[in-house]
């Protein structure tokens, strides 16, 4: 390493090494590294600011759509601030005071002391782990609840889908539900990002009305006509593994295991 | 030297496109040409990545030692591919996560090692420059017309815009889902090799063995 730093004397004895020795070899490797490392790291930390802000930007993008606040000329930022940011312990249900700020509930997940380890059988999105706490968002009319942003995750066919599902103030009735990063077949289990297939989930009922969570993803069309339809949503076609993911994972999120404590917190204080 | 350097922008083109003809890169043809916009954004990405790459090789090719320049050769683009990456990133959020991994898999891309490997390590930076511009136009055209065909077919779409109404939104369109899965992209470069050695004799390769007619009365 002390080599490199010389003056340019050597850089003149150096270019005149034969290309083969052992030496020159070293050297140029070396000084390659070097180079090359300095301008991946400057590209790294420098544009690691913007990338940041995207990310963050992306995920508020979809808090908005999944509520039906975006708009083309909207400016996320602002509209984002209506909402208020909790933290919701699953297990009990009820809200904890840490601050939405420090925590990230995608590193928590992975954490052990801040996650549970899933059994198989409660593991239907398989995700492995989830987190003990989980951030939410509230959307408020004065002092009631209008709307509830959930954050969801589980396994489709090839990759995790992130996303999220709202609830209108019955933490019934779906509001939305969209996901912000999944890599399934553009085309096909890709269509779960279609605004139609989406425009679905509004106004189904997760619950029925013994309590009992009834949502899911079915094969084909839903039939209007039949008692249930406002549990149902159309598969995607094409997408069989991608559609049961999504049905996984919205079962398991709004399950006894995830949100099922606190959505039937809220719910019966509704009917209070 | 003007001359020099149209030809090397202008033959890869189609006489001499590292797709058709080399049938290099293949690999992340099939992978992002499911739409065009997608297909653009890689191209950009790879043809900046070639021409650089071949640029900063050529310029220090005299004293590239021979028992590691394959080494050195995939260090230049491989950093070059992780800034590349890293600016998507900052600038091209939507895009890059469309892109996910195949933009880092632009390293691997056979067309970069082999246009540094085969013209850059032989010729001066301006040349070999060009040369990556040449051969990333070159693949740029083959994804943008393998694009063109998957997005128009699969979902009755060009760059995002509905242009043919499909059944699912109450047109008369019935998109192929074939069109857009990987396979789809082999037919389509096949067919697109098949239509470019029909026009350009010159480009069909001579047969590696001669098919032995065997006839039943003949033992084996």
């Amino acid at each position: 390493m002390a080599e490199t730093n010389q003056n340019l004397g050597f850089f003149g004895k150096l270019l005149s090494l034969p290309n083969d020795s052992p030496k020159k070899t070293i050297i140029v490797a070396t000084l390659l590294c070097l180079v090359c490392s300095v301008l991946v790291s400057t590209s790294a930390v420098m544009f690691k600011p913007l990338q940041l802000a995207n990310k963050q930007a992306d995920i508020k993008k979809n808090i908005l759509g999944v509520t039906g606040l975006l708009t083309e000329e909207a400016n996320v930022n602002v509209l984002f601030e209506q909402f208020e940011i909790k933290i919701v312990d699953l297990d009990s249900g009820e809200y904890s005071d840490i601050d939405p700020a420090t925590y990230d509930q995608r590193k928590a997940a992975g954490d052990p002391a801040q996650s549970i380890k899933l059994t198989a059988e409660q593991d239907i999105a398989s995700i492995g782990r989830r987190a003990k706490l989980a951030t939410i968002y509230i959307l408020k009319d004065g002092d009631h609840i209008k709307q509830v942003v959930l954050p969801i995750h589980g396994y489709g066919l090839w990759s995790t889908l992130y996303g999220f599902i709202s609830f209108e103030s019955d933490f019934n009735t779906i509001g939305g539900l969209q996901f912000y990063a999944h890599a399934e077949t553009p085309g096909l289990g890709g269509e779960v990002d279609n605004p139609k297939w989406r425009q679905q989930w509004q106004g189904k009922k997760a619950f029925n009305d013994n309590g009992e969570l009834e949502i899911k993803v079915i094969r084909g069309h839903v039939d209007y006509k039949v008692a249930g339809a406002e549990h149902q949503v159309d598969g995607l076609s094409g997408a069989t593994l991608t559609s049961r993911g999504v049905s996984n994972l919205v079962n398991y999120w709004l399950g006894d295991h995830a949100f099922g404590p606190y959505l039937k917190k809220m719910r019966s204080e509704v009917e209070k | 030297m003007a001359n020099d350097i149209r030809s090397s922008v202008v033959d890869p083109l189609i006489d001499n496109n590292p797709i058709t003809l080399q049938v290099l890169g293949v690999c992340s043809a099939l992978a992002v040409t499911t739409n065009l916009t997608a297909a653009l954004i890689m191209s950009i990405a790879l043809t900046t990545v070639t021409a650089f790459s071949s640029a900063f090789i050529s310029s220090i090719r005299n004293h590239i030692p021979s028992s590691i320049r394959i080494i050195v050769q995939m260090t230049i683009i491989a950093s070059l591919v992780i800034v590349v990456d890293q600016l998507l990133k900052a600038y091209a959020y939507e895009a890059s996560k469309q892109l996910s991994v195949f933009v880092g898999l632009i390293i691997t891309n056979c067309i970069v090692l082999g246009r540094a490997e085969a013209f850059a390590m032989k010729n001066p930076p301006v040349t070999s420059f060009f040369d990556g511009i040449g051969n990333g136009l070159g693949y740029s055209l083959v994804l943008m017309t393998v694009g063109f065909f998957r997005e128009l077919l699969g979902a009755g779409k060009l760059f995002g815009h509905q242009v043919i109404p499909v059944a699912n939104d109450g047109g008369w369109y019935m998109p192929n889902g074939l069109m857009l899965l990987p396979p789809s992209a082999f037919f389509i470069i096949g067919l697109l090799i098949w239509v470019i050695r029909s026009v350009k004799k010159e480009q069909v390769e001579p047969a590696d063995y001669q098919i032995h007619q065997v006839h039943r009365t003949e033992v084996l």
